[in-house]
């Protein structure tokens, strides 16, 4: 299939690819796009200044330019977003692969811490993990991703357990081929397409949840130009200058948007069986 | 449910507790912050190495990890969920009196959803691929997108700030202050509803029952009010409960925006100033009542399923 035909038959797909890739330029290029401005730079004599030609966004309470601030927010949340998706993809790709493929005390031990955190509600936990670790954006990324790998984890479990007695494998067995090959050549492939999709559609999802910690002060500090952590201290100005909370907010649900119809529209491709 | 299936589940949700606990006491154990510190700053005072070493033997910190675990848990049993470092109330009348107001804002929140996503997804299924179900399908794609604290936000922009028509701080216990957070909460879940509910309905709709009925001659308000309804509300039974259960950890952020009263905002104060009884506490209260409420869930499914309870005595 030449690379037209594909665009021609999922024309969704490669438009939403572009927007996202659009997003991910733009927090690259960040120094760029803002022209030169510094996302930190305070000058107070030019605080809390409504939108104008100089300042499009306008400025925050330190006078800092809330465009510049949008622009470079992306770098934050995009790669926390990343590495969170990445972590919990890992994390739980081979925890699950190894409870399917080996059974026994390794499947109870996983399964079963699984199980814990599952039963009770995630957030909370993450609040207090990030909190407690100490409000950064790594400490966040831990936090989320320690309570959210479960999924991928009985996602691939399950999909192991369903070609774990297939007659190729027995025969790889039977033939001495090494555990570590099996795992890597059969088990592995089976799983990722299903949990590519998975992450692809969470990406929207962990982005407001390291958001809302940023928000409630256990993610990015002060003064890193984190999206959630402007619209905290944009609550303040609510009166004088709000601003300083529509536009990071529009920038998380414009992203948020984004990414969520890249992902329905990757599963739509991939998994057609679902609506 | 039978009692050996009850008994199972019990000793589950005191195994998941127990591991939470343990977690969360590991973590504050190994975290760098120091809640000896964070009191002193607190009050303005500026301690000497001494004192700050004083206090901690006093307050028990200076102990074995495992110690002041086991020391703490046997407390719980006796009802001694241990003191607010920074309250200096006990922990369990300070959770106590923030439950009912997360509760309230909890519950009305659902009531507001289900008013909202029940009519919304049934018209969704009934009228699937019409201008209507795709329109309503574009809204819960943006509502699923918005985040809540930033809908909140607007939410006060316009009402209290522009309209001045609402309190800004939700603080009192009146139906004023009550409104624009659960309509913030509802707002995000009934996206999310919408889409369950027209799922669960359609899924339904197309079960052999419902042609059989229609071959019947049976009215179509007949069957979606007699037949398909009751059905689809099964699944949706689950769902409400796992959404109580993560609302009444997952108001902090609404609740912090409007300054409501409720064990969000405790639990947000509690983690940032290092409270940890008050943090531990707040986590084995929110884990029991999430499990309990599952709990409950699962039980009410044989009386409203007369399947699983046949199922169940044999």
């Amino acid at each position: 299939m030449s690379i037209r035909e594909f665009i021609k038959k999922n024309t969704a797909f490669c438009f939403f690819l572009l927007l996202a890739l659009l997003v991910i330029l733009c927090a690259v290029f960040a120094p760029v796009v803002t022209g030169g401005v510094s996302p930190t730079d305070a000058v107070l004599r030019d605080a809390l200044q409504p939108p104008s030609a100089r300042h499009i966004f306008g400025t925050d309470r330190l006078g800092r330019d809330v465009f510049a601030r949008v622009i470079y927010g992306a770098r934050t949340s995009l790669s926390a977003t990343f590495s969170v998706v990445g972590l919990i993809f890992l994390l739980g790709s081979v925890l699950g692969v190894l409870s399917g493929y080996f059974g026994g005390w390794v499947d109870a031990v996983i399964m079963r811490l699984a199980d814990m955190m599952v039963s009770f509600p995630g957030m909370v936990f993450a609040m207090a993990i990030a909190g407690i670790l100490g409000a950064s954006v790594r400490n966040a990324v831990i936090a989320v991703a320690l309570v959210s790998w479960t999924k991928y984890a009985r996602l691939s479990r399950s999909l192991v357990l369903k070609i774990r007695n297939e007659d190729y494998v027995s025969a790889a067995i039977v033939t001495g081929s090494k555990t570590s090959h099996i795992l890597a050549r059969y088990m592995l492939p089976n799983v990722v397409p299903t949990l590519v999709i998975t992450a692809a559609t969470d990406v929207g999802g962990m982005m407001l949840e390291l958001a809302g910690l940023s928000f409630l002060g256990f993610g990015a500090k002060a003064p890193t130009p984190e999206w959630g952590l402007m619209l905290n201290e944009g609550r303040q100005f609510i009166q004088n200058a709000p601003w300083m909370m529509v536009f990071p907010g529009a920038a998380i649900f414009l992203v948020v948007v984004i990414f969520n119809l890249l992902g329905d529209s990757l599963r739509d491709i991939l998994d057609p069986r679902e609506e | 449910m039978n009692t050996k299936q009850l008994l199972e589940r019990l000793v589950q949700i005191v195994v998941v507790a127990l591991g939470i606990t343990f977690l969360t006491f590991l973590i504050t154990y190994l975290a760098p912050g120091d809640p000896v510190r964070a009191m002193f700053s607190a009050s303005g005072v500026v301690p000497s190495e001494e004192i700050v070493q004083e206090t901690r033997e006093a307050m028990g910190l200076n102990r074995p990890l495992l110690v002041q675990y086991f020391s703490w848990l046997s407390g719980c049993l006796r009802g001694d969920f241990g003191t607010s470092y920074a309250f200096h109330k006990p922990v369990s009348a300070l959770l106590l009196s923030r439950l009912w107001p997360t509760l309230k804002l909890s519950l009305s929140s659902m009531l507001l959803m289900l008013l909202i996503a029940l009519p919304l997804g049934m018209a969704q299924a009934t009228h699937k691929d019409s201008f209507l179900d795709y329109a309503l399908r574009g809204l819960t794609f943006f509502g699923i997108s918005m985040p809540n604290f930033w809908v909140g936000m607007l939410l006060m922009l316009l009402f209290c700030v522009r309209l001045h028509a609402l309190p800004v701080v939700c603080s009192g216990g009146d139906l004023k202050s009550l409104i624009l957070p659960s309509v913030t909460l509802a707002f995000a879940m009934s996206a999310k509803y919408t889409r369950q509910v027209r799922t669960a309905i359609l899924g339904e709709l197309n079960q052999d029952y419902v042609i059989g009925a229609r071959a019947r001659g049976v009215s179509e308000r007949t069957i979606l009010w007699r037949n398909v309804f009751p059905n689809s509300l099964l699944p949706l039974l689950t769902m409400l409960g796992l959404s109580l259960g993560s609302l009444l950890g997952g108001t902090a952020v609404v609740e912090v925006i409007f300054t409501y009263p409720g064990l969000g905002n405790l639990a947000v104060a509690a983690i940032t100033s290092y409270d940890y009884p008050l943090v531990q506490g707040y986590v084995l209260w929110i884990s029991l009542i999430y499990m309990l409420v599952n709990l409950a869930v699962d039980i009410s499914y044989a009386y409203v399923d007369p399947r699983t309870r046949k199922e169940l005595r044999r």
